[in-house]
């Protein structure tokens, strides 16, 4: 009876074990299959793609989806390779874990407010951009801040370890810098008076200033800082994959369903859709 | 001391007059306290409809919150069995006659108590890879970063409740001619489980919140998920973190409770070392509450 | 190790473990002080403040400390309106202080009552019998020698806030996770050398700090 119940504990134990091994390994390995590239997994019916969960507008986990602008561009992309809708299967990234999520292959594409830079060009490849954003300012509708350079010795909140955050740090030394590690939390931070400002992509700010419970209270200055241009992250020795993308996009300039991305979503509060610069498509590497 | 009792006599009519004062005069300024935090939460507007009529639909539960909770559930419940495996192992690894054996698993246990957990899950999140070459899973890099945490603290604990078990049960089991694989098994581990269950549980306890940390490498749990990604459909930054600490609190509660219930049914068995036991808490109430909640 | 022959990377690591090892300092006075205040009310006998250290003990110790972390720059801070100093770093120090304080100050008052427990009742029979308040029992006979009963437990717990205190990176202190973070982040194809001097340091200074309790516990126990 003893020897049964240990026999019992340690088979238990076992199975969770196994139950362990089997399943670190089979996590995403779907699409780890580098070699064939995003067109060959489309070819499969399915498509991972890494966007956003808390940014309005752009990428937000609404109920049990996904809305916002850079979840239409998701779509089109996954319809241009011929994935059904069905086989788009969202994955919720942050700032930090994008790269390693498209070395991993945790994912097939990020299109997640993915600033195209020097630096992530060593590992990844953009296809993109498909919008061109810049670091801008959110402040109280009232309040007097009409640049970076009226920063100085005011308080400007960002997430912890992002572009715009050490750009701050770097170029506007004498503003102080609260971290957090989300914008919600700067933006709640800014309605309660604790910081002035909040900084990020102007096109991130706009999606928070629209938002019902904000209605009124916040403005974007409108003077962006820097170039942000958004582009769609996937391996980086998937060269035709990443043309094919740019394919898609600059079909999607001219059928009209990148300006319809745009009205569904961000263009509802009253913006007009940007001019898709298809020359501009020649990222890939 | 079995009774806090023991330290002040039983109140006579001038004791429990000041004790009456004194219960009044706290009273009076807690809940002063507690008015004046809610006044400027109410002036701040934080009790606001808007901002707590999320709770109300059910999308909120459905869609955030009780996957939310769920996938914290699950990330704690595959770390709670993996840890107490890891714990058992490298115990009876420390407790090995061969050094060989002993001092490595020494300095595992002893390493892996030492390094926050935060720091662990980061580098086995976006380090590990780099190393095996394969993706990493965040549930994996939550669980295995739990485990190994709490599993050496774990390990601590059962290390200290073997020592607690009275020399006589082992020497009677060599006696009878038991090996020593099976008097750790079958004697020294199932007395040290129970006299340690106390340990064990706060440790457990630990676990759970520590699943928390899950969030940072965007695991999708309680704070993910009911906390950022909510609030950033409402706004309700605060209020979404209030009901997270509550469910918290409810679901640590429970399991503390269901431990103390199960801890009396084995004593009401008389199946546990009941000296042992007792003297086993006081040795390494160390581990529990050095858990501390990592991290 | 390249990553460290950088000044500007070796600034980052510095200033990390410099943020440490004050929140760990300051915490663990303020978790002492209040732990110690909680374990007497928990024993105290006014129901209402046994009441209250009840409470404190089961909401502090059943929370997240990142969440703790997070009320106090949202409630105290944000809504509260306690501001504790002007610069934000310090400010968010504070805050920090207090979170991890409030939240150990529980692990605190456990370790204490049980350490009270394992006095003698003879201790305290004697106390009252010649005469002693309660305050003057718990403090002239039974806390210390409760205090060298836990020098063990609460050297645990010291271990473990020094560990909890890489949490208040979650409101903008740059300490040391936030720091390797950063590092990692920026040194991509560096991240197991930024990682083993990371936590190299960590254990360096808690495993031997652990034995030092330990020994230091053996040596004051109380000898029955």
């Amino acid at each position: 009876m003893r020897i049964t119940r240990l026999a019992a504990t340690l088979g238990a134990l076992t199975m969770a074990l196994a139950v362990a091994a089997c399943g670190g390994d089979d996590e995403g390995t779907g699409s780890g299959s580098g070699a064939s590239g995003i067109e060959g997994k489309a070819s499969s019916g399915k498509l991972v793609i890494g966007v956003k969960a808390d940014q309005p507008g752009l990428g937000l986990q609404t109920g049990s989806t996904y809305a916002g602008f850079d979840i239409e561009i998701g779509k089109i992309i996954a319809k241009g390779l011929g994935v059904p809708e069905s086989g788009i299967e969202w994955k919720t990234t942050v700032s930090s874990n994008r790269e390693p999520y498209i070395q991993q292959g945790q994912v097939d594409v990020v299109v997640a407010t993915y600033t195209i830079n020097d630096e992530r060009k060593k590992v990844v490849n953009f296809a993109g951009p498909y919008y061109k954003a810049g670091q801008d300012l959110l402040v109280p509708t009232a309040s007097t801040i009409t640049g970076p350079e009226a920063l100085a010795g005011r308080r400007v909140c960002s997430v912890s370890g992002s572009t715009p955050a050490k750009r701050i740090q770097t170029d506007y030394k004498d503003a102080k810098l609260q971290q957090f590690d989300s914008y919600s939390k700067c933006v709640t931070a800014l309605a309660g008076g604790q910081v002035d400002a909040v900084t990020t992509d102007d096109i991130i700010l706009a999606g928070y200033a629209a938002q019902d419970q904000y209605a009124g209270k916040f403005k974007v200055v409108g003077k962006p800082f820097s170039e942000e241009p958004y582009g769609i992250g996937l391996k980086k020795d998937d060269t035709a994959g990443c043309n094919k993308i740019n394919d898609i996009l600059k079909a999607a300039a001219t059928d009209g369903s990148y300006k319809k991305a745009w009205d569904d979503t961000l263009g509802k509060s009253g913006t007009a859709a940007p001019e898709l610069d298809t020359a501009a498509l020649s990222n890939c590497s | 001391m079995s009774t806090d009792a023991v330290l002040y006599d039983h109140p006579g009519p001038k004791a429990k007059a000041r004790n009456l004062v004194l219960t009044i005069v706290f009273g009076i300024a807690l809940l002063g306290l507690l008015y004046w935090i809610y006044s400027r939460f109410d002036a701040k507007g934080q009790w606001d409809g808007v901002l707590w009529k999320p709770f109300t639909y059910g999308t909120t539960w459905n869609d955030y919150i009780i996957p939310g909770l769920l996938n914290t559930l699950k990330a704690a419940a595959v770390a709670m069995v993996l840890s107490l495996a890891f714990g058992i192992i490298f115990a009876v690894g420390r407790l090995s006659d061969h050094w060989w054996v002993r001092l490595p698993a020494g300095a595992v246990v002893e390493f892996f108590r030492a390094v926050p957990l935060l720091l662990m899950m980061f580098f086995i999140f976006f380090g590990v890879p780099f190393i095996t070459e394969q993706p990493m899973s965040i549930f994996w890099a939550v669980v295995i970063g739990l485990t190994l945490y709490n599993g050496s603290v774990l390990a601590e604990a059962f290390r200290a409740g073997v020592h607690s078990v009275p020399r006589g049960q082992s020497e009677a089991a060599y006696a009878i001619g038991m090996r020593k694989s099976q008097v750790m098994g079958q004697i020294l581990i199932p007395q040290a489980a129970r006299a340690m269950l106390p340990v064990i549980v706060s440790q457990l306890v630990v676990l759970v919140k520590d699943t928390a940390l899950g969030y940072i490498i965007s695991y999708s749990e309680l704070i993910q998920l009911g906390v950022n990604n909510l609030s950033a459909n409402y706004g309700n930054v605060l209020q979404a973190a209030i009901v997270a600490a509550i469910i918290y609190i409810i679901v640590n509660t429970l399991l503390t409770s269901f431990a103390g219930w199960l801890s009396r049914r084995t004593r009401r068995r008389g199946r546990a070392p009941r000296e042992a036991g007792t003297a086993a808490e006081q040795a390494t109430i160390g581990p529990s509450m050095g858990g501390g909640g990592v991290s | 190790m390249d990553v460290f022959s950088d000044p500007l990377n070796r600034d980052v690591y510095i200033t990390g473990f410099l943020w440490i090892l004050k929140l760990t300092l300051a915490g663990g006075v303020g978790a002492l002080v209040l732990g110690v205040v909680l374990a007497a009310m928990r024993v105290s006998p006014i129901p209402v403040l046994r009441g209250f250290g009840t409470a404190w003990v089961n909401i502090f110790r059943n929370t997240p400390l990142t969440l703790i972390i997070f009320f106090c720059y949202f409630g105290l801070f944000s809504t509260l309106g306690l501001s504790l100093a002007d610069d934000i770093d310090l400010n968010n120090f504070w805050l920090g202080v207090i979170g991890v304080s409030v939240y150990t100050a529980a692990f605190v008052c456990e370790a204490i009552r049980s350490g009270i427990n394992t006095v003698p009742p003879g201790q305290a029979e004697a106390a009252r019998a010649i005469g002693m308040t309660f305050l003057q029992t718990l403090t002239i006979v039974i806390l210390p020698q409760a205090g060298r009963a836990v020098i063990a437990p609460l050297g645990s717990i010291l271990i473990a806030l020094c560990k909890n205190t890489t949490i208040v990176g979650t409101i903008g202190l740059m300490e040391s996770s936030s720091a390797m973070k950063q590092l990692i982040n920026e040194n991509g194809d560096n991240v197991i050398p930024i990682f083993l001097v990371f936590a190299g340091t960590f254990a360096l200074v808690l495993i031997p700090t652990g034995y030092a309790f330990g020994w230091l516990a053996n040596r004051l126990a109380v000898k029955r």
